[in-house]
């Protein structure tokens, strides 16, 4: 056993490392599709990888809760015979931001609570996580300092930090460490780059600064008190109820279960695909009644999904601060305006500075 | 790519068989079901369980018969949607599948030794009957029991041999109101909130269990609230969509509680201040 936590690659090493990486086991890593949009994918070779990048279209969340995922194969001709499905193995993610780990911590807790989800903890012990650090903010929908996700805090095996001609890299787990034993480009870190590593992250609070006029410790009372506020009136007004916020959140996990049937009749799939809670029929019962019929509450309850009910159940919010939503809005609807509609509009208390 | 198999799978199906049918009314039908292996489906009055066809669905339907039948259960199904019109055309002898029983049924122990005002509007007697066979089983272990049950028509009536018998017993008051009736009906007519002031009860030591759709709650709950039965006496069950029955794919969500997993069963108390329950 050695308990050294950091170690080095040198950047002219990367290349050796990803193609040994993805030899190991599928590699997926974010690739550049298009201006200012990446997604998470399989790769087998660095020049395919997109660094630095801005949040993906989709988080990595897709590797743990797929959009579309088979719970059950069925055969009627047996009677009702259905048998169990196999999955997707290990696998690597590698550049996962510090945003993306808090969302897939948060949907761990989700899916951790009973009854359990078995599809997603099976997966999430087979995916290994490769962190990497955002020395620079991404622009200007994300939001991660105010939700305290703008630095590393678990949630990953390694965590890469750019550090100019090298790469530090935090051993968080004996999975990680394992890694490096496997790779033999990475060299125990100095002194003196754990000192470059602290400059970086001093620099980081000044640019990652918080530009919400609030401290998140108040957000619960803010929300508390503002359930009937004219802010849900305003978006009920803009929302066209398209779920593109939904679709690309990473904490989001509604989801429908659909049966399709194969062209014989009788073989088929029960499975699960992401569903969203911004469509008219999403609370809708079979009598016709619907529990949010309108837009303003359809919004104002992912905003309370995101920073009240969470907060009560887990003691943790569940926005990232990775600004997908206000990226994804066809009509402009933006989080962090949102939240400065809120505090205007919340009279006097502690929330106000 | 390798492959890990799911064997654990919470959404695996119990294997069950329809063993009778029964029209209740042109919409309603009672199935009785029968566990695979003869299981008692061991579930607590006010659950409900996810009704599974493999090709079509999955939807959830609370049981309507108490605990008490061991061998069996029923369910009360209006054929409204693609699963309950396709369960409709199905016979004894075929086979469904079942998931659960999900969810908080109702507070049973804490009825017992207490008196019970339960208010069924329409399909609200399917979870309700489970409740009174409960009751009626264990007649001794509950004080007095009344029953106020209404529907629109008197065609509509759903468990009328049942209902027949229940008023035939001294251990328990019912009665009936109907929206709309034809002359050759006798009983009263009317909304059943009318019924309740002359109810006679101790609210103190009474529970007001209330189950019916969605517009009735408000003004069911009003009349209670007028009989100084407290709020926390006062006892709802909620319907919703459902996908998952576990808590997780936010269909039942009412704000911050999964109708699922923390009900269905809620007290007025516990939900009264919040918009998206009524």
């Amino acid at each position: 056993m050695h308990d050294i936590q950091y170690y080095l690659l040198k950047k002219r090493a990367f290349s050796g490392f990803i193609s040994r990486l993805a030899k190991v086991q599928p590699l997926a890593a974010p690739v550049r599709r298009g201006e200012k949009n990446y997604a998470f994918e399989l790769v087998t070779s660095a020049n395919e990888i997109s660094l630095p990048y801005i949040p993906t279209i989709l988080p990595p969340k897709k590797y743990f809760f797929p959009q579309r995922e088979v719970l059950l194969e069925f055969d009627t001709r047996r009677g009702l015979h259905a048998g169990p499905v196999g999955v997707a193995g290990p696998m690597t993610i590698f550049g996962v931001h510090t945003c993306d780990l808090a969302g897939i911590q948060c949907l761990n807790m989700v899916f951790s609570v009973r009854p359990r989800d078995h599809n997603y903890l099976i997966r999430k012990r087979k995916i290994t996580i490769i962190g990497l650090e955002c020395n620079d903010y991404c622009d200007e929908h994300a939001n991660c300092a105010l939700v305290n996700a703008s630095l590393p805090s678990g949630g990953y095996d390694l965590f890469f930090t750019d550090l100019g001609d090298y790469f530090i890299v935090h051993v968080n787990t004996q999975a990680g460490d394992d890694i490096i034993d496997a790779v033999k480009q990475f060299q125990p870190a100095k002194e003196a780059n754990l000192q470059d590593l602290a400059a970086l992250r001093e620099r980081k609070r000044v640019v990652f600064r918080n530009e919400v006029a609030l401290d998140q410790r108040f957000l619960p009372a803010l929300f508390d008190i503002s359930f009937d506020g004219p802010v849900w009136k305003d978006l009920d007004e803009r929302c066209l109820a398209c779920g593109n916020c939904t679709q690309v959140c990473p904490t989001c996990y509604c989801f429908d279960i659909r049966d399709e049937l194969n062209l014989d009749m009788a073989t088929g799939v029960r499975y699960r695909v992401w569903d969203s809670c911004q469509t008219e029929p999403f609370a809708k019962v079979a009598g016709g009644e619907n529990f949010r019929k309108s837009r303003l509450a359809r919004q104002r309850h992912r905003y309370y999904r995101k920073f009240s009910y969470p907060f009560a159940k887990f003691f943790r919010f569940f926005c990232t601060g990775c600004g997908r939503c206000s990226r994804a809005c066809m009509a402009g609807i933006k989080l962090k305006e949102t939240l400065t509609s809120l505090i205007s509009q919340g009279g006097e208390g502690p929330w106000k500075r | 790519m390798e492959k890990i198999v799911i064997s654990e799978s919470n959404y695996q199906i119990r294997k069950a068989r329809i063993v009778r049918t029964k029209k209740l009314t042109p919409l309603e039908t009672l199935f009785e079901i029968v566990l695979d292996g003869d299981r008692s489906l061991d579930h607590e009055p006010g659950q409900f369980i996810m009704v599974s066809l493999f090709g079509i669905g999955e939807a959830p339907i609370s049981v309507a018969s108490s605990p008490t039948m061991r061998d069996s259960f029923e369910i009360c199904v209006r054929a409204v949607g693609r699963v309950t019109k396709a369960l409709h055309a199905l016979d004894a002898g075929d086979e469904i599948g079942i998931r659960g029983p999900y969810g908080k049924g109702f507070p049973i122990r804490i009825f017992e030794g207490n008196d019970l005002l339960i208010v069924a509007g329409g399909l609200g007697i399917a979870p309700l009957r489970s409740l009174i066979q409960y009751v009626l089983d264990n007649r001794r272990d509950f004080g007095k029991a009344h029953l106020l049950l209404g529907c629109k028509t008197p065609q509509d009536i759903l468990f009328a041999d049942e209902l027949d018998q229940w008023r035939r017993r001294m251990d328990v008051q019912s009665e009936y109101i109907v929206d709309r009736a034809e002359q050759d009906w006798t009983g009263p007519v009317g909304l059943i909130t009318t019924l309740i002031p002359g109810v006679h009860l101790e609210p103190e030591r009474t529970f007001g269990v209330v189950v019916g759709p969605p517009v009735m709650y408000k003004f069911v709950i009003k009349e209670l609230l007028a009989k100084n039965i407290p709020e926390h006496q006062i006892i709802l069950s909620f319907e919703r969509h459902m996908k998952c029955g576990m808590g997780k794919c936010g269909r039942c969500q009412i704000q911050n509680i999964y109708t699922c997993q923390d009900g269905p069963v809620f007290r007025y108390s516990a939900v009264k201040h919040m918009s998206e329950a009524f």
